[in-house]
């Protein structure tokens, strides 16, 4: 315990370089992002106030624009079933909505779990608890091909019956029954079994994000990364911190320092922690054109 | 120049056995899913769809579990499974005993779906068949008892179509009549009504699934005489038809009997409703045209 003591805290360098507001923005504008959204779904069945019918599956908003998660549609679509106009039209803005902003934006911006996640991590951290299962990250992907088999063989929408993101943000609007179990075995495995498991490892939702946004222009970039101190915060505080690597110190072997990754949930936490502003949000397209032809990693 | 290749055939190797190790783990998991899915598709008896609902096979994989149905019905008689509940996670349903569906003329439900789950091809809930009505206990059920309680029959939207009052003898007196509730799958739209009310402790009437609900004749299965009026005229060559004579105790007689022995018709009481009419048991063909 002694030793968590005398660790300075991840980003406290940040705070004395930047300021309050420019070491915690992003993470503050991203839990004020989660926790609207789920307020607009809540004002319905909690206040009468019907601006958001739904959940993340599907809602109608103000009763013009529909909203509907591909993925889940996708699996729809493998058993055999078109959705109907306003489903298909859901579909159709929350595809171009990401593959613009970055698939993973669900994850760190949107999903509910992202709390929980985030939450195990932060207390994994403060409780100094050290070693973790391992698992590829790509296993995420043999998931989300196991639920788009997995749908089409057995004609049901596969990753609905136990997944714990729409169970959470189902639970929360519709009622929450045992979803709570579910929840915090994702928060237990988190916090003891692997550290950032769920999200990072074992989610297909996050992977099919992942996938949708892989050409997405929106990206954090280490423009300044020749200012790199080696502090290693943005390392500690990256829920997939093997994307910051080749961006961050791949000057060396011609890579830009834009992060392709399709991981990267740009979440924006990189740019907050880091004292010496390296990271900051910019395109894809702001790699130097000598760097363009390098593929910096593969899908992870 | 020879480590090249050997590197190279390393690497292939470790590839094939971590997607080896990745198909068999993750293959794991997808089986249990998988059984737990077809598991899912046991609604059980007394869960039901709301109106239009595909068939439960196809229910699960086209309901994206969004909960719009719940939302837009004014009666608040539907809920998405919670994961305790013996019904697939998320999806829509309501019970019939609990609340029953009011069968809205426009039915919001469909329109709220954004998916083909419920039929938007119904447009009048009287022809929605979320499950039928069964009269399931007759020893409990206070007609059956030779009362007159009447509650499912007066409930019923369908009145007198769905639910009708069948007259029987009493037995028991001798001198009254039992009014048998009797459920017509025709008209029957299973919107629970019926089961809401029965003032048993357990209801007695109960909406089923149709297909635990109903029979089904084999489909070569034709019945006589539906086939003999679609025609016209009976279906066989009735002259060769033979009659073997009934024994009767000696002197007595049946009314209405014919004995081909004899060549008689005993004289018969007219039975209203009997589609056989004057003469009920005159073989088809020997007393005129059908």
């Amino acid at each position: 315990m002694s030793q968590i003591a005398q660790k300075p805290r991840i980003g406290s360098e940040a705070i004395k370089a930047k300021g309050w507001w420019r070491a915690q923005r992003w993470l503050i504008l991203r839990r004020l992002s989660q926790f609207s959204i789920l307020a607009l779904f809540l004002l319905g069945p909690l206040a009468g106030i019907w601006l958001v019918k739904g959940n993340l599956n599907y809602s109608l908003t103000l009763g013009t624009l529909p909203l509907s998660d591909p993925y889940v549609a996708l699996q729809s679509l493998l058993t055999g079933h078109v959705p109907e106009k306003l489903g298909l039209i859901g579909v159709f803005i929350v595809l171009v909505f990401y593959a613009l902003v970055g698939g993973r934006v669900y994850c760190s911006w949107v999903c509910p779990v992202n709390l929980v996640t985030d939450a195990a991590g932060w207390l994994r951290d403060r409780l100094g608890i050290k070693g973790s299962v391992h698992l590829g990250r790509q296993t995420r992907y043999w998931i989300l091909a196991m639920t788009l088999v997995g749908s089409a063989l057995s004609g049901v929408v596969l990753w609905e019956l136990i997944n714990p993101v729409s169970m959470l943000h189902r639970g929360l609007i519709f009622g929450l029954g045992t979803a709570w179990t579910v929840v915090m075995a994702v928060f237990l495995f988190d916090l003891f079994v692997m550290s950032r498991g769920w999200c990072g490892r074992l989610c297909p939702v996050g992977a099919f994000y992942g996938l949708l946004g892989h050409f997405s222009p929106l990206r954090v970039t280490a423009k300044q990364r020749q200012a790199c101190n080696d502090c290693m915060d943005c390392f500690e505080v990256c829920p997939e911190p093997q994307v910051i690597r080749p961006a961050l110190k791949g000057e060396g072997k011609g890579i830009g320092p834009v992060i392709l990754a399709p991981s990267c949930t740009n979440c924006g936490r990189c740019i907050d922690v880091c004292a010496k502003e390296v990271f900051r949000f910019g395109l894809r397209f702001d790699n130097p054109p000598s760097t363009a032809g390098k593929a910096e990693s593969k899908v992870e | 120049m020879t480590d090249t290749p050997n590197k190279k055939s390393l690497a292939r190797r470790q590839f094939l056995f971590d997607s080896a190790r990745m198909a068999c783990g993750v293959g794991m998991l997808g089986l249990g899913l998988g059984l737990y899915a077809k598991q899912s598709k046991a609604l059980p008896a007394l869960a039901l769809r709301p109106p239009g609902a595909l068939p439960e096979a196809d229910f699960l994989g086209a309901c994206i579990r969004c909960g719009l149905c719940v939302r837009d019905c004014p009666y608040n008689i539907l809920e998405l499974a919670k994961p305790e509940a013996p019904v697939a996670t998320g999806t829509p349903y309501f019970t019939a005993r609990q609340i029953p569906c009011e069968m809205c003329d426009d039915i919001p439900c469909i329109k709220a779906c954004p998916t083909q789950a419920l039929d938007h091809q119904l447009t009048d809930i009287n022809k929605a068949k979320m499950g039928l009505a069964v009269l399931i206990d007759h020893e409990t059920c206070l007609n059956f008892l030779g009362l007159r309680c009447d509650v499912c029959y007066r409930v019923c939207p369908a009145i007198d179509k769905a639910i009708t009052l069948d007259l029987q003898p009493n037995p028991r007196t001798g001198r009254h009549a039992m009014f048998l509730p009797t459920v017509h799958s025709e008209f029957c739209t299973g919107c629970g009504k019926c089961e809401k009310s029965c003032v048993l402790e357990e209801a007695a009437i109960r909406i089923l699934p149709s297909k635990l609900a109903k029979g089904e004749l084999g489909h070569h299965y034709r019945v006589g005489w539906d086939e003999q009026k679609k025609a016209g005229h009976s279906l066989i060559d009735e002259t060769k038809m033979i009659d073997l004579p009934d024994r009767l105790p000696e002197g007595s007689s049946l009314p209405g009997h014919y004995d081909p022995a004899s060549g008689h018709t005993t004289t018969a009481r007219g039975l209203p409703g009997s589609e056989a009419g004057a003469i009920p048991s005159l073989p088809p063909g020997l007393g005129g045209k059908p």
